[in-house]
């Protein structure tokens, strides 16, 4: 096992062991430290950034920074909320973010994380986008419309030799998810479950299970995200 | 002291909103002694007769018409708040945006199923009268500068209810997370 | 399988690290990979073509359909537009009867935008079947298509003569010219090859009195973090892994920047006795150069300057006859992506993937290059090590600037008498600058200091030193005169390039470059407000939380322009109600509708 260490987050001592990311650490400690893209079991990935803290004055992700003994971390310094939020606003503004008629609503990370940092409305021009919805697989709905990128389906999602079910196609501001086509088949019921459940919007929809978890006892109807590791304040 | 003067509309919206407003229940009678209104469907007064304190906007914009209610309402509130999804970024009428005008004009007037075979001579209503449409819908603060926005589908009453007693009593802003949606 | 699929595969014994080397190949065979290919290769490759198309995808110079007989790619940069790119652009679309970004109806040519290329100081140019056709004139163009038409192949094509120095050699015959204005001490300098390795083995030189040297000498980066070069090196030695690899970063992508492309033509054993003078320091046995795409048609011309080495007992078992010191180089070309000349992004390129950064820690020093310790350095400053090694500890630190130490090159281009490559001493101002490759003050601008990510810096800043105290540089210097619209023609421009250079990985700078640019129209178009321009500058701390420099510095266009030349911004603020008012034009808005019923518009 590896040594323990002792590290601050925003002036509160905490222990953790070293090497661990900082968001794990963060959680043993019951302090929340806000991701969108990390995905547990899953080598981070760092593309959302959602998770920026300042590591002895430095930006960092803490998804992906190893903690070492002695780290001072800036949490919810107005410096880094506002960072945060603003990226949360980037992701609303870019898309074509449709709470209402969106089946993942309550469900969805990217909008308890708007719930978590009241966002009321982007600080960013709407963009709009043209978004293709695909609908063309037996068991799964694509809509680009939703879809933030955050790379969660092209890292989980493997066949059983490895290969990628999910991957991106072209980059920057044309960047989109495809499904290998040679692969399709092999996405079962069991497949595309994993799929929605592994996506944190409502971008990977698996087909015919439409609003089966009414709208009020969805995971975050009545909880904040991350709550779960929060101590009472 | 004299009560603030509200005002209320709906643009490219279904009057969700409104209703969201009517369930605050009871807290109607409250309301009536905090506020006066002015140009609202819920007093049916057609046009500003005063300047007004608040204006409460629901729907985007969609239509010139649209544009020019929110002129109005800019020109006589102090404080204007974006109330509702499509207030706020066009919501479900803005699922228009990013179609060519001609498609969309196109299937209401001429492919969808009540239209079909009912317009044999395939007008489209172009009279001067009507307002024209705008080329995609338009969230109310890129039009014009908005102070406020309650998000929501419809917001739920008791967020509309905070932020209005809020805005008329200088209070803080409650926003407990229950009534916090976008949904 | 097509044979050429299996063939190539075989080549690099089907290993998907090698992926961009197949897909190279490929293309240089068939001249565009086709779906049986990407079938053919995942197969292979035991990917699924996902997998293989997410690569495929990254690359701007991959093509997934036919191309045309001659495929002309005609840079867009800011530079190209300032020395008159529009009216070449017409003149190929006029002449070829086709628009950019589609194929002429007879299958011949095919035009197509690309970003900067490397040939500021010789815009406008463009790659024509991979080979450069520098200083374009309409006349130029008409005679290319001409020519085309009559079928004269791409070699022939170089009708307005090969350019100057190696350049005329007989394995690069290139129109390109050097345009080297000034030679100073350390790179261009008479270099006799090998004699870095020979001071090591006469000297009996150690591994660690090497870094040693190094760290003596204050060498720093030359890619503009300036990053010491000793500490680099010492940590990689360092680090615990079986291979260790030296990379030598040529992906000069920078606009403005082409300072590479000349020491690549002039010096390149300068270049190769610094990478093996790495790997000595380090314990590397494995060099690669990584050089863009755009100077592809330098490949046989480096391949047969390492075959002479080869030859020469310079590379291989032994190099230069020092004891236990084998070293190899190998050339991987990219196909067209600026991030890649972000370390992390380029390992991850030379594995054969997309060219997206790593997070960091770990740094490549630690885990690089296939997960060992890689070190990667800039093609000047391998240059410099050679030098410094040859000549001295002393004679380097005579040049510059106390922290600054050796001499810079700089890529000067723009509105300038004298474009072209200078060597200078660190410690000058802007000014010398100017006054150095013909630049009028009184008519200057702007200059772009350390291309779109560096500052945009106007005349009440020109007396500010270029060292890594003051303003760092990776070199390039634009001269924007004030016949030019800075806003519309540069820094808007510059916007676009990096929405077309991002990765798309991180969200703060896919997303946010493209909210400043739609804001940046907004302004120009007489729509903003001066709110927008607070804004603007208000979001920059968004873009820093990105993972590498080309998200972190995306806003950098914008900003430093509203810093220094905020009165431009603002002079395009038309709307007298801006406070109340979003600048929305609703004639504009209801134009299409009105149209389309047939009816005029009624406001």
């Amino acid at each position: 096992m590896s040594e323990f260490v002792s590290f601050k987050i925003d002036g509160k001592q905490c222990m953790g062991r070293a090497g661990e990311y900082i968001t794990e650490a963060a959680e043993r400690n019951n302090i929340y430290i806000p991701t969108l893209c990390d995905y547990k079991g899953t080598a981070p990935k760092a593309s959302c950034r959602v998770c920026t803290v300042k590591v002895n004055g430095r930006v960092m992700t803490s998804c992906t920074t190893p903690l070492q003994e002695g780290m001072e971390i800036e949490n919810e310094t107005a410096e880094i909320q506002d960072i945060r939020s603003g990226i949360i606003e980037l992701l609303f503004a870019e898309g074509n973010h449709l709470c209402p008629s969106c089946e993942k609503s309550g469900s969805c990370e990217l909008q308890a994380l708007g719930y978590r940092f009241r966002m009321m409305v982007p600080r960013f021009p709407y963009l709009f986008p043209v978004r293709e919805i695909d609908a063309s697989h037996p068991k799964l709905i694509k809509d680009h419309n939703r879809c933030i990128l955050c790379k969660r389906c092209v890292r989980v999602m493997k066949d059983e030799k490895g290969r990628s079910f999910f991957a991106f196609y072209k980059r920057g501001a044309k960047l989109e998810i495809t499904i290998a086509p040679e692969l399709a088949d092999k996405i079962t019921d069991e497949v595309a479950q994993q799929a929605m459940d592994v996506c944190p919007t409502g971008a990977l929809l698996k087909k015919r299970k439409g609003w089966d978890v009414p709208v009020g006892k969805r995971l975050f109807d009545m909880k904040p995200i991350g709550s779960e590791f929060e101590q009472v304040k | 002291m004299s009560k603030a003067v509200v005002a209320t509309t709906s643009m490219a919206g279904c009057f969700g909103c409104h209703m969201s407003f009517l369930d605050i229940d009871e807290r109607i009678l409250d309301l009536i002694e905090l506020v006066e209104f002015n140009k609202s469907p819920i007093d049916d007064i057609k046009h500003f007769t005063k300047q007004c304190d608040i204006g409460l906007l629901e729907g985007g914009c969609a239509n010139s018409e649209n544009v020019e209610v929110l002129k109005e309402f800019r020109k006589h509130c102090k404080i204007l708040v974006s109330v509702g999804e499509c207030a706020l970024m066009g919501g479900l009428p803005a699922m228009r945006n990013g179609i060519p005008i001609k498609e969309c004009i196109d299937e209401a007037y001429l492919n969808a199923p009540t239209t079909k075979n009912c317009n044999p001579d395939r007008i489209l209503p172009n009279d001067d009268e009507l307002p024209m449409l705008l080329d995609r819908v338009y969230p109310c603060h890129e039009i014009v500068k908005i102070d406020y926005f309650l998000p929501g589908c419809p917001p739920r009453a008791d967020l509309i209810w905070n932020a209005l007693y809020a805005l008329v009593t200088g209070d803080e802003l409650k926003l407990p997370y229950e009534v916090f949606k976008y949904d | 399988m097509s044979s050429v699929v299996s063939g190539v595969l075989q080549e690099y014994g089907n290993d998907a690290g090698r992926l961009m080397d197949i897909l190279l190949d490929i293309q240089a065979e068939n001249g565009y990979i086709s779906d049986e290919d990407i079938t053919g290769i995942a197969t292979g490759l035991d990917m699924s073509t996902a997998d293989v198309e997410q690569t495929v995808s990254f690359y701007h110079f991959f093509a997934r359909k036919p191309m045309a007989k001659y495929n002309v790619y005609l840079n867009n940069s800011a530079i190209a537009v300032l020395m008159g790119r529009e009216k070449i652009a017409e003149a190929f679309e006029r002449e070829s009867g086709c628009k950019f970004g589609e194929v002429s109806e007879d299958g011949l040519i095919s035009l197509e935008d690309c970003a900067d290329i490397g040939m500021a100081d010789q815009e406008p140019a463009a790659l024509i079947n991979g080979l450069v056709f520098p200083n374009l004139t309409g006349f130029l163009v008409k005679e290319l298509v001409r020519d085309m038409r009559k079928g004269v192949s791409v070699d022939e094509l170089r009708a307005h003569g090969l350019g100057d120095g190696m350049n005329n050699s007989q394995h690069l015959k290139a129109t390109v010219n050097n345009n080297i204005r000034k030679k100073g001490a350390v790179i261009f300098s008479e270099y006799q090859a090998g004699s870095a390795l020979d001071k090591v083995k006469s000297d009996r030189m150690s591994p660690e009195q090497l870094i040693e040297l190094v760290k003596q000498s204050g060498l720093r980066g030359r890619g503009g973090a300036g990053f010491p070069t000793a500490m680099k090196w010492d940590f990689c030695r360092k680090a615990q892994g079986e291979k260790k690899y030296i990379f030598c970063n040529a992906d000069e992508g920078e606009p403005g920047t082409f300072k590479d492309r000349v020491i690549l033509t002039e010096r390149p054993r300068l270049i190769f006795d610094g990478m093996a003078l790495a790997g000595y320091a380090v314990g590397a046995h494995k060099g690669i150069l990584y050089v863009r795409y755009e100077y592809m048609y330098m490949k046989h011309y480096l391949e047969s300057v390492l075959t002479e080495m080869r030859n020469e007992g310079a590379l291989g078992k032994k190099v230069n006859g020092i004891d236990g010191f084998d070293f190899e180089i190998r050339i991987q070309y990219g196909a067209g992506a600026y991030v890649c000349g972000e370390e992390s992004a380029l390992i991850e390129s030379a594995e054969g993937k997309r060219g997206e950064p790593r997070d960091r820690p770990p740094f490549p020093v630690e885990k690089g290059y296939r997960g060992m310790p890689t070190v990667i350095n800039n093609v000047e400053t391998l240059c410099s090590v050679a030098k410094l090694v040859t000549n001295g500890v002393e004679w380097f630190k005579s040049l510059g600037t106390g922290q600054s130490t050796g001499t810079k090159l700089l890529s000067i281009s723009g509105d300038v008498k004298y474009p072209g490559v200078y060597e200078v001493e660190w410690g000058f101002s802007i000014n010398d600058i100017l006054e150095m490759s013909g630049g009028d003050p009184a008519t200057v601008q702007a200059v772009q200091v350390g291309g779109p990510s560096g500052s945009c810096v106007g005349p009440n800043e020109f007396e500010r030193t270029i060292s890594y105290e003051d303003l760092s540089t990776g070199g390039s210097m634009m001269v924007i005169g004030e016949q030019h619209d800075l806003l519309q023609d540069v820094v808007l421009n510059f916007t676009e390039f990096f929405i077309d250079e991002s990765c798309g990985s991180c969200s703060t700078c896919r997303a946010l470059a493209v909210m400043y640019k739609k804001t940046l129209e907004k302004v120009l178009s007489g729509g903003g407000r001066r709110k927008d321009i607070d804004a603007m500058l208000s979001w920059s701390p968004i873009g820093k939380a990105s993972r590498c420099g080309l998200g972190q510095t995306a806003m950098n266009p914008i900003c430093t322009s509203i810093k220094n030349f905020r009165y431009l911004y603002e002079g395009h603020i038309k709307n007298a109600n801006e406070q109340y008012e979003g600048g929305f034009d609703i004639a504009k808005a209801v134009a299409d509708s009105c149209e389309v019923v047939g009816r005029r518009p009624n406001l």
